[in-house]
């Protein structure tokens, strides 16, 4: 009997259940999971805040999720070590577990920079657990004001999160807009524009010099009071087991469409790791919830014997403040890049669509988003443009732009 | 297994699926009552160009990315059915993003909404398939034998 270990318990590890699960119904599936809570979805902690949802609804599947799927879970713990030779995982408990093959889904780690007087702070958070949300919650008071480094989605969901629950909250970046790893300019701006309508605060190209106690100086000479810290810079994929262990990595674990690291029987899948994102021609992190279970799935259905590629990848986000949503997917290329920009406006928001050598390559929207998956159908397939009416696709996102054999192809199948 | 099946050369365009399905999806007895002089939410819609018109809805993929996609965990299948359970969303849009047909909007209170059959709700059946004066949408098993 095959025996798979999952180290992490995310959803990228419960995408490699299910996938393991569909070809294999008998091997022993033994999951280690460092946090002591069965898989949740952690895009929700932000909503927690907010009182849209609760831990019990945070879960990501069924109370018997790893009874009914046959798995033993080892919550609390750390695996430590790959030993390649003799095919076992070190937990930090100093107990070893045999495998067959194994699939790493350890996600990544909040990144913090040095910085001068950090520890003088005396309420300092993360913002990428249910742990630290809890924490978070009990710290946080109507009458706290609240600093948040990074204006990026984890710091800015962190701030609708506490909105309401504050006195004010103040968001710091380096960078000269909102968003800036997703949204050009012009497009960041709408959203910033609704952030600060709903009374969140920008120290944008700025960051803190310096800590002391409840006060950060800036780098532009501003000084910020604050009674709660949160750190959102930024996160680095976990790639320690794989490096340790003799394994290729770069900034994520490298891994080919099936998943595999460049260690035999080892697999990788989520936000730790770095696959192909076509859209770019190039490896990169594609560190969203969408990928993370695609890539454990089809690493848990290669494990397991069976074949799954995961050769779509792109990056691609939906995500709202207030109300606006935005999404975005695939690559920006500039016009010196070779590529071209249409832009459409309309009354609440704005849309980009880039496009190059023929092909839909990326996209940017603000507010009306309707239908936006057909956009990202066309990136992941690489539809050619000379096959669709781009005149209307550009106004809308419609499958009336295809051509007729083409949609009714589309439709006569189910995906 | 069954799903609901467009000729788009027979579509009229007529948008009478759209409100059948508000209808059937709004708990009332009365249509005049549930739809009349307010905005709709469908979980069907009719799209067009100058040359044709066709209703979309959920297709119910074999492979449903919606189900990988969803950052709460709120879409599953079951028996064939996709299945959004409304307590669980969260109203994110990441279904909106990735699904390839447009088949996911949210309904009034913001919450995601697609096809789900009609099987839950008093009508039993796909309420636009019954009422389409031009049999343009057809609620039959396409699968080929195994
Ligand atoms: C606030 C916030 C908002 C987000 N919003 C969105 C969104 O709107 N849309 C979207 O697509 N994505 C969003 N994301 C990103 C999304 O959450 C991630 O892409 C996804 O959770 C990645 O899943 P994963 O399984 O790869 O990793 P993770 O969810 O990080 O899980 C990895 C797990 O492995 C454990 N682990 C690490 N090392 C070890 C070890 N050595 N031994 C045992 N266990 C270990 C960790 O404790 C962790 O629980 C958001 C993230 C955050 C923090
Ligand atoms: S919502 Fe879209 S992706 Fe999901 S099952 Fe329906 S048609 Fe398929
Ligand atoms: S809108 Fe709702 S159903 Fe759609 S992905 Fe978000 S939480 Fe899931």
């Amino acid at each position: 009997m095959k025996q798979y270990i999952i180290i992490g318990n995310g959803v990228a590890a419960a995408g490699c259940i299910e996938g393991i699960r569909s070809v294999d119904k008998d091997g022993k599936i033994t999951v280690i999971s460092e946090e002591k809570h069965p898989v949740y979805c952690r895009p929700l902690i932000s909503y927690y805040l907010e009182g849209k949802t609760d831990t019990k609804k945070m879960n990501y599947r069924g109370e018997d999720f790893y009874t009914a799927n046959g798995c033993d879970i080892i919550y609390g713990k750390k695996a430590v070590k790959i030993d390649k030779a003799a095919k076992k995982i070190e937990l930090d408990d100093k107990s070893k577990l045999p495998y067959t093959s194994v699939c790493v889904a350890v996600g990544s780690s909040p990144f913090v920079p040095p910085m001068e007087g950090l520890e003088s702070v005396e309420k300092k958070f993360g913002f990428m657990t249910l742990d630290d949300t809890l924490a978070l919650e009990k710290a946080v008071t109507k009458n706290s004001r609240v600093l948040i480094v990074g204006a990026g989605l984890i710091g800015l969901k962190c701030a609708e999160g506490l909105h309401g629950r504050a006195a004010s909250i103040v968001v710091a970046d380096l960078a000269d807009r909102v968003l800036s790893s997703i949204l050009d300019k012009d497009c960041a701006a709408y959203m910033q524009k609704c952030l600060e309508e709903n009374g969140i605060e920008f120290l944008l190209s700025d960051s803190v010099k310096k800590f002391d106690k409840n006060k950060a100086y800036m780098q532009s000479g501003k000084e910020v009071n604050f009674d709660v810290l949160v750190l959102a810079v930024g996160v680095r994929a976990n790639v320690a087991l794989i490096k340790d262990a003799g394994g290729e990595v770069n900034r994520g674990i490298i891994v080919d469409e099936k998943l595999r690291t460049s260690i035999e029987d080892i697999y990788a899948a989520g936000d730790c790791t770095e696959g192909e994102d076509i859209s770019l021609g190039a490896k990169r992190v594609l560190a969203l919830m969408p990928n993370a279970y695609m890539q454990g799935h089809a690493a848990g259905v290669n494990m397991a014997g069976g074949e799954e590629l995961f050769d779509k990848g792109i990056p691609m986000n939906s995500i709202g403040f207030f109300g606006l949503h935005c999404m975005t997917a695939g690559t920006a290329y500039t016009s010196e890049q070779g590529g071209c920009t249409y832009e459409e406006k309309f009354d609440s928001g704005i849309k980009r669509l880039f496009t190059k050598g023929g092909l839909l390559t990326g996209f940017m929207i603000i507010g009306g988003s309707e239908r936006a998956g057909i956009y990202t159908a066309m990136i992941r397939e690489r539809t050619p443009l000379d096959s669709v009416n781009f005149e209307m696709l550009r106004k809308a996102a419609t499958s009336a732009a295809f051509g007729k054999e083409a949609r009714k192809e589309k439709f006569a199948m189910p995906h | 297994m069954k799903r609901v099946y467009v000729n788009e050369e027979w579509c009229l365009g007529c948008h009478l699926c759209e409100y059948n399905c508000a209808f059937a999806n709004s708990g009332l007895k009365d249509m005049a009552y549930a739809l009349k002089g307010k905005p709709i939410y469908p979980r069907i819609h009719i799209e067009e160009n100058d040359k044709i018109s066709y209703a979309v809805s959920c297709r119910h993929c074999d492979d449903p990315i919606c189900v990988k996609s969803c950052i709460a965990g709120a879409i599953s299948k079951k028996d064939g059915v996709v299945h959004i359970d409304s307590e669980k969303c969260v109203g994110c849009h990441t279904c909106v993003l990735v699904c390839p047909y447009g088949a996911l909007a949210p309904g009034e209170s913001g919450i995601m909404q697609k096809c789900e059959l009609c099987l839950a709700n008093s009508c039993g059946e796909p309420a636009c398939v019954k009422g389409c004066p031009n049999n343009a949408i057809v609620f039959e098993s396409r699968d080929e034998e195994v």
